[in-house]
């Protein structure tokens, strides 16, 4: 089912996500990838807060090419989400409530989802050029020294991500393939 | 006869087919993304396709890369016994090439100098580098720029001569069934097998910058090729990862001969861009 949402993305929203629904984004989302996950987990080991407002954030994993003159943002399609289910439940039990990226998560963190009642996105990999069209804005918030790994946050409109592993647990990625195996 | 080639040369043909293959697919994979469009089952997997078509069209007239992973850049060597290298070493000269492709490009700096301190070097160097020295004059480039969401689902099975044939197909099934959605499918799935621990990565690596349409020249090799191709297909895996009939576009396979003792294989898997640009010098 196509669906239209805006960010916040909070519990209200993510109960009526189901597994395999076709969702536009629109608002404002944080970019993050393994080495800002890192240096947020090591600020919270430390006892010290962390960089971004985590409660009912959107986190994108993604790291851009650089942005041509009088652009926004250069290519921009999501990055590998297994690298960050060693960092994903902290954040989750934070406050975080969506996260979206490309490929299988543990079931570590498909439990934090479901305890926090939280979902997972999957944007098309490798479609940085396609996916950079929605992205309005983009300023970096922290981290500036990572480079395309600093922390970002941005402003989409219509962002097409596909529900995989809802708030209840229920993944796309097992559902839609035993459809399909004849192996 | 002895010819002279600038190193000057080596640099500026680099720097453009980091630019290159970083914005046009090859018409190779080109070719096998639109059959794709037409022969998918899914619904959702031909709508993931559609929308590739568009993301390849943005990149070409927009001159935005195609994904924003721009890889590590892989450089196949191919230099002639009759060539002499003028101007900086040959090394240096390949590095500077990236060095300006992925700087004036705009393309992404993914390297970091070492594996464990993980400091970003800034200019995506250095490459990776594979020389051979060949009968002639001539200098072949090959550029592929790999990115590491599917290079991480990679996979080296040291097998043992009597797992055979058959432990040779089962390696790329269960290499290709845990990349499932990680590798950005439809992919292309590189194998090699054969001579040992580092020459079948290599093989493997290789084999992914031939082109998709054609077919190994050994016969058993390309019936392999076209019988795997049939059954990773069955296996419902599908573009995104979310289910269809088009889970990779080509298996390509690459054979060397090995030991008495073994039968090492290599699967290199890539992502539905492939990238890979040759210029001849």
């Amino acid at each position: 089912m196509d669906k239209h949402i805006t960010t916040p993305i909070t519990a209200e929203v993510t109960k009526d996500l189901k597994s395999g629904d076709y969702v536009y984004i629109t608002g404002t989302i944080y970019v993050a990838r393994d080495a800002a996950h890192k240096r947020m987990i090591e600020a919270l080991d430390r006892g010290e807060g962390l960089p971004i407002d985590i409660k009912d954030a959107t986190i994108y994993y993604m790291g851009p090419s650089p942005a041509r003159e009088g652009r926004p943002i250069g290519s921009a399609g999501p990055t590998t989400a297994s690298r960050m289910d060693k960092y994903a439940p902290t954040l989750l039990n934070l406050g975080e409530k969506a996260m979206i990226g490309k490929g299988k998560r543990t079931k570590e963190v498909i439990d934090a989802i479901i305890r926090n009642q939280a979902v997972y996105f999957a944007a098309i990999g490798g479609a940085g050029a396609l996916l950079s069209k929605c992205i309005t804005s983009s300023e970096i918030v922290c981290y500036e020294d990572l480079g395309a790994e600093a922390i970002r946050k941005i402003e989409v409109k219509d962002f097409p991500v596909i529900v995989v592993v809802d708030s209840e647990g229920n993944n796309l990625y097992e559902t839609a393939i035993r459809e399909f195996c004849e192996e | 006869m002895i010819r002279t080639v600038q190193t000057e040369q080596i640099i500026e043909n680099i720097k453009e087919m980091c630019i290159e293959a970083n914005h046009y697919l090859s018409s190779d994979m080109d070719k096998a993304m639109k059959t794709a469009v037409e022969t998918e089952k899914s619904e959702l997997g031909k709508k993931i396709l559609n929308q590739l078509q568009d993301n390849l069209k943005i990149a070409d007239e927009e001159m935005i890369p195609i994904c924003q992973d721009t890889g590590m850049a892989v450089i196949f060597l191919e230099v002639g016994q009759d060539v002499h290298f003028e101007g900086i070493a040959i090394e240096d000269a390949i590095n500077e090439g990236v060095r300006r492709g992925y700087t004036e490009g705009f393309l992404r700096k993914s390297v970091v100098g070492d594996p464990l301190i993980r400091e970003n070097t800034k200019d995506n160097t250095p490459a990776v580098i594979h020389y051979s020295i060949v009968p002639g004059d001539k200098v072949k480039i090959t550029l592929a720029p790999k990115g590491f969401g599917s290079e991480n689902m990679s996979r080296v099975f040291m097998l043992k001569p009597a797992d055979g044939m058959e432990g040779v197909k089962n390696a790329i099934l269960t290499a290709v069934k845990d990349a499932g959605p990680n590798a950005c499918p439809p992919m292309v799935v590189g194998v090699g097998v054969g001579g040992t621990f580092e020459k079948c990565a290599l093989l493997a690596k290789q084999a992914l910058t031939r082109p998709v349409d054609e077919h190994s020249d050994v016969p058993y090799v390309k019936e392999m090729e076209i019988e795997m191709l049939e059954r990773i297909n069955k296996l419902g895996i599908g573009p995104g990862g979310l289910g269809g009939t088009t889970t990779a576009l080509a298996v390509n396979i690459n054979t060397y001969p090995t030991h008495i003792a073994g039968l090492p294989v290599a699967i290199n898997i890539c992502c539905h861009v492939n990238r890979h640009v040759v210029r001849e010098l």
